[in-house]
């Protein structure tokens, strides 16, 4: 397991603020990781696991916390790390969620992840339709349609390098992996 | 009363000394952190909000922050070693000649409206440059004041022109190696340009905003690029364009020097109205409004991208402003130089009331002649600048807003849309405006310290003031665009009109005498001779040599030289590095295309290599990058057979690949694909099986196509390592290209070729004993492979019914 991160980070990709969330041990449940756990569903959450509970936090309660409210891709970031893709994360799925999101997780992780998290209908592809929806939830809609169709387009445009109009994970690899903020 | 003026002065320069040194802890704190900062500490009203109207406008407040930061300095200089030494080691209020509101006028100095227009105790107060004495040391520190006094207005300028160098020169800097043609522009702004840091919601709807506006800007320079153009037309319209406006400029330039020449024949008459009096200052100022909306609206003819329409725009404003004040100044100095023969002359002055508001004075009191008036008469400039400004902003925005706002309630046509509606942020008239009164000041400043005061407290007040009426009445541009280099734009400006009032203070330093009774440096025959002086009298007498040997001109000559030639070497080392760059990015960009060349052809071009390469075992850990089984190819390979094999019901292997689950992925970060089983090895350039003559077509560089002969003892059916073609084999393979081919292997089975031949012979009305034998059938169990075709069954049913 990796550790959390404690400090500040830069305008990174995949950043999340864990300072709440720190935790310095090796420990598969860590005790500070695992309160923030319980106190998203007190009801829900044993705190005993010695009979190797299945329990699973509804997904409604997962964007509601402080570090994720704000995101405009908190949805998929839920959805991506459960295991059955409907956002209900176990307890494990949501230390994982946060070991990817933190500092010291290692940049191919997170690019994978992120090709996760932007690939709306899961079919292993960034589509046009995928990128339309990135983009609106990013700009919250402001773009006229013409707008919008035109970045995607150049995007694919950029982007694609085997021509077939979408964005296999090689290709986001490739891209992602020249970016200004992930060489830093 | 005259004592109560001084206080408050003193007071407040004390008050502004305090708050320069407070403030400049801050800025240099800020600019700092400026990046990382989203707030700024002085202002309620951060940049980082107005980032949503465009990072043009927030450039321009950027430069307006950045010119207060440097006239704070400015203001720190001319105080604290001019001004406060005066007032508190010089001689105070009243007691010279030249200190004091002569008798005449006294009973009016106390009025507002005298003071207004810095006359009465304004006038002879330490704002003026006629309050210093001319001492040479004053007080118990023995402050050599005159000496500062010049020292102060030399320094002005060197650090005004060292800082605006070094900030144009940080400026190219960090814009040089920016990626503004960058190969993914757009994908890293949509998937790099979130901040995942982001907990507050206001700071969220800001990053949405810049988002958004980010996203514009890049949109405006695509449009830009795919935009088709009629060359010739817009080449005529451009010309045209620019034709126009030169009419315009010769225009206004006659228009001053008319009115100019006009008021000098005003000077000599008595009876004046208040429009005769201010009539150069209305002139201009009419100019100035009227004139920069014609250039726009010619400016549409031309059809530049908005980032080049605005220097376009600023540089015919800047040449019109330029225009007007250095007639302004002619005409200024016209009156010095008439005003100074009648003083050698000592005559009896006849009343000069001129546009100027030159003072009267007669020659036979023993009252002082006023200060020179250009120091007035710049004061007077920036103040009326700045009170036409606000007023401008007030009424054009603000009334405007609100009456568009309200109106529109009970008006015939929609305001908001139509005319008038809000008013957009005029970028261009604010940074000029800006740079000009900067220019002003400069000139001024020698002559009126307290003028750099002035100018401090403008900046700060416009600062809120101005940002204020952008948020509360302005909307964002239609097309934004993004001010990239624009920082360094308006630096040359600067620059420019830095030199430009650089110039008339030298030469007066230099030239011109300066008045012999007013003015620190009064009763000497030029204002640079003080130097002079204080090398004789107060440096040991070597550095008095070692000046007179620098300042030989043929010491001097040789020094230009050797600065010429260091520049243009500095400037050859710079081009060569220009090029160097440009190479490299040549080069970068020729490897992606190649990779990129690589792949397309390796996908697209040779499909039937592409299905050799997948027949190859998975390598551990690396593996394709493609998700092979995702693509339907039609596999060329293999021509459906219809011959029959032997055998039962063969096992389907399951082909495909899938995503790890992310277990996997965490405890090893590989490339998340499964090892899948595969049909063994590929297939070698040799003959096909069952066909001697047909080849696999070699790849190109993979090898020469190779014919291997074959004698007919071996077997009909060969796998490419030349063994017999066994049963499993077979149908893995058959499962493998019916994948491919995009049908469900499920349904098929190596059976299914012996239920084709049968169904087909029996369609074709073959014998049935006969189908028999070509199967091998032993018993009647071929029956069941003859799959019946429920069409004709129907037909046939049709027929013995219809018989």
């Amino acid at each position: 397991m990796t550790a959390l991160d404690t400090g500040s980070a830069t305008n990174h990709l995949l950043n999340c603020q864990s300072q709440s969330v720190g935790a310095t041990g090796s420990s598969l449940l860590d005790p500070r990781l695992h309160t923030r756990y319980h106190e998203l569903a007190p009801n829900l959450v044993p705190m005993d696991y010695t009979n190797d509970p299945d329990c699973k936090v509804p997904i409604q309660l997962i964007i509601n916390m402080p570090e994720l409210m704000e995101n405009p891709f908190k949805e998929r970031i839920v959805e991506s790390f459960s295991e059955a893709g409907d956002g209900n994360l176990s307890f494990n799925d949501f230390v994982d969620m946060f070991s990817v999101l933190s500092e010291m997780a290692p940049r191919e992780l997170k690019a994978i992840y992120a090709f996760k998290i932007y690939d709306f209908n899961t079919d292993n592809f960034i589509c046009k339709s995928d990128l339309e929806q990135t983009l609106n939830k990013l700009t919250r809609e402001e773009l006229t349609p013409e707008e919008v169709n035109l970045v995607c387009e150049k995007v694919i445009e950029e982007a694609d390098l085997d021509g077939d109009g979408k964005l296999a994970f090689a290709d986001f690899e490739n891209m992602i992996s020249r970016a200004p903020d992930f060489l830093r | 009363m005259e004592n109560t003026l001084h206080h408050v002065v003193l007071l407040l320069s004390v008050f502004f000394w305090f708050i320069w040194c407070v403030q400049h802890q801050i800025i240099a704190k800020e600019t700092e952190h400026a990046k990382r900062v989203s707030h700024l500490s002085e202002k309620h009203c951060s940049i980082e909000e107005m980032r949503h109207f465009g990072s043009s406008v927030a450039s321009y407040f950027i430069f307006l922050r950045w010119m207060y930061g440097m006239n704070l300095v400015l203001f720190g200089f001319t105080f604290g070693l001019v001004v406060i030494p005066e007032l508190l080691m010089g001689l105070p209020y009243g007691s010279i000649p030249r200190k004091t509101v002569p008798r005449a006028e006294q009973a009016k100095a106390m009025d507002f409206s005298t003071l207004w227009d810095f006359d009465g105790y304004c006038k002879y107060s330490v704002l003026f440059y006629g309050y210093y004495n001319n001492q040479r040391t004053i007080g118990l520190l023995k402050f050599r004041l005159p000496l500062a006094y010049l020292m102060v207005g030399i320094g002005t300028f060197g650090y005004s022109l060292m800082v605006v160098i070094r900030t144009m020169a940080s400026n190219a800097n960090e814009s040089g190696g920016d990626g503004e043609d960058s190969d993914f522009n757009f994908s890293w702004k949509m998937f790099t340009s979130w901040d995942y840091l982001i907990g507050n919601s206001e700071t969220a709807d800001n990053k949405f905003a810049s988002i958004t506006t980010s996203f514009k800007e890049s949109i405006v320079d695509e449009e830009e690029n795919q935009k088709d153009e009629n060359i010739h037309l817009r080449r005529f319209l451009r010309v045209l364009a620019n034709v126009l406006i030169l009419c315009c400029l010769g225009g206004s330039g006659y228009l001053i020097y008319f009115v100019v020449k006009r008021s000098q024949d005003f000077a000599t008459r008595d009876d004046l109205g208040w429009y005769e009096k201010n009539e150069v200052e209305i002139v201009m100022s009419l100019l100035g409004l009227v004139c920069p909306p014609l250039f726009e609206s010619i400016a549409e003819l031309e059809e530049y991208h908005p980032r080049i329409a605005l220097k376009w725009q600023l540089g015919r404003i800047f040449a019109l402003f330029l225009g007007n004040l250095y007639t302004f100044l002619f005409a200024l100095f016209d009156e010095v130089n008439q005003k100074l023969a009648v003083e050698e002359s000592i005559k009896n002055a006849t009343t000069w009331a001129t546009h100027m508001h030159y003072a009267n004075f007669t020659g036979n009191t023993s009252a002082t002649p006023p200060p020179i008036d250009p120091a007035d008469e710049f004061v007077k400039l920036t103040v009326s600048d700045i009170q036409v400004t606000y007023i401008t902003i007030l009424v054009g925005d603000f009334l405007r807003a609100v009456i568009v706002r309200f109106l529109n309630y009970c008006w015939c046509w929609d305001l908001e849309s139509g005319f008038p509606s809000y008013a957009e942020f005029d970028i261009s008239g604010n940074v000029l405006g800006l740079v000009f009164n900067q220019g002003v000041i400069w000139m001024g400043a020698f002559y009126a310290p307290g003028l750099v005061g002035i100018n401090v407290l403008r900046l700060l007040t416009s600062m809120y003031y101005q940002s204020w009426a952008v948020m509360s009445s302005n909307v964002p541009h239609e097309r934004i665009f993004k001010a990239s280099r624009s920082s360094n734009f308006y630096m040359g400006l600067l620059l420019l009109i830095l030199f430009l009032s650089l110039l008339p203070v030298v030469y007066t330093i230099m030239t011109l005498p300066p008045s012999f009774d007013c003015g620190p440096f009064s009763g000497k025959s030029k204002m640079f001779d003080i130097i002079l002086e204080t090398i004789e009298l107060d440096f040991p007498a070597f550095v008095g040599n070692i000046f007179s040997y620098v300042a030989n001109p043929g010491l001097i000559i040789p020094a230009v030289l050797l600065m010429v030639l260091a520049i243009y070497y500095l400037n050859a080392v710079s081009k060569a590095y220009e090029n160097s760059n440009l190479e490299l990015k040549k080069k970068m960009q020729m490897q992606r295309d190649e990779e990129k060349n690589r792949r397309n052809n390796q996908d697209s071009t040779n499909s039937i290599m592409k299905d050799l390469e997948d027949l190859l075992p998975i390598k551990s850990g690396g593996g394709k990058s493609t998700a092979p089984a995702n693509k339907a190819n039609t596999n060329k390979n293999d021509p459906p057979q219809t011959a029959k094999g032997a055998g039962k019901q063969g096992e389907v292997s399951r082909n495909g690949s899938r995503v790890n689950p992310e277990k996997e992925m965490l405890l090893a970060a590989q490339n998340p694909r499964i090892a899948v089983t595969r049909p063994p090895g590929p297939r070698p350039p040799g003959p096909l099986p069952g066909n001697p003559q047909l080849t696999v077509p070699g790849q190109r560089g993979r090898g020469q196509p190779q014919r291997v002969t074959s004698s007919n003892q071996d077997p009909l059916f060969l796998t490419p390592e030349g063994k017999v073609a066994s049963r499993n084999w077979f149908c893995d393979h058959l499962c493998l290209r019916l994948f491919r081919a995009g049908l469900p292997p499920d349904n098929y089975s190596g059976h299914s070729f012996r239920i084709g031949a049968a169904t087909s012979d029996a369609f074709r009305n073959i014998a049935p004993h006969i189908i028999k034998a070509m199967g091998r059938w032993n018993s009647g169990a071929y029956e069941l492979y003859i799959r019946k075709n429920i069409f004709d069954l129907l037909s046939m049913q049709k027929k013995t019914l219809c018989d």
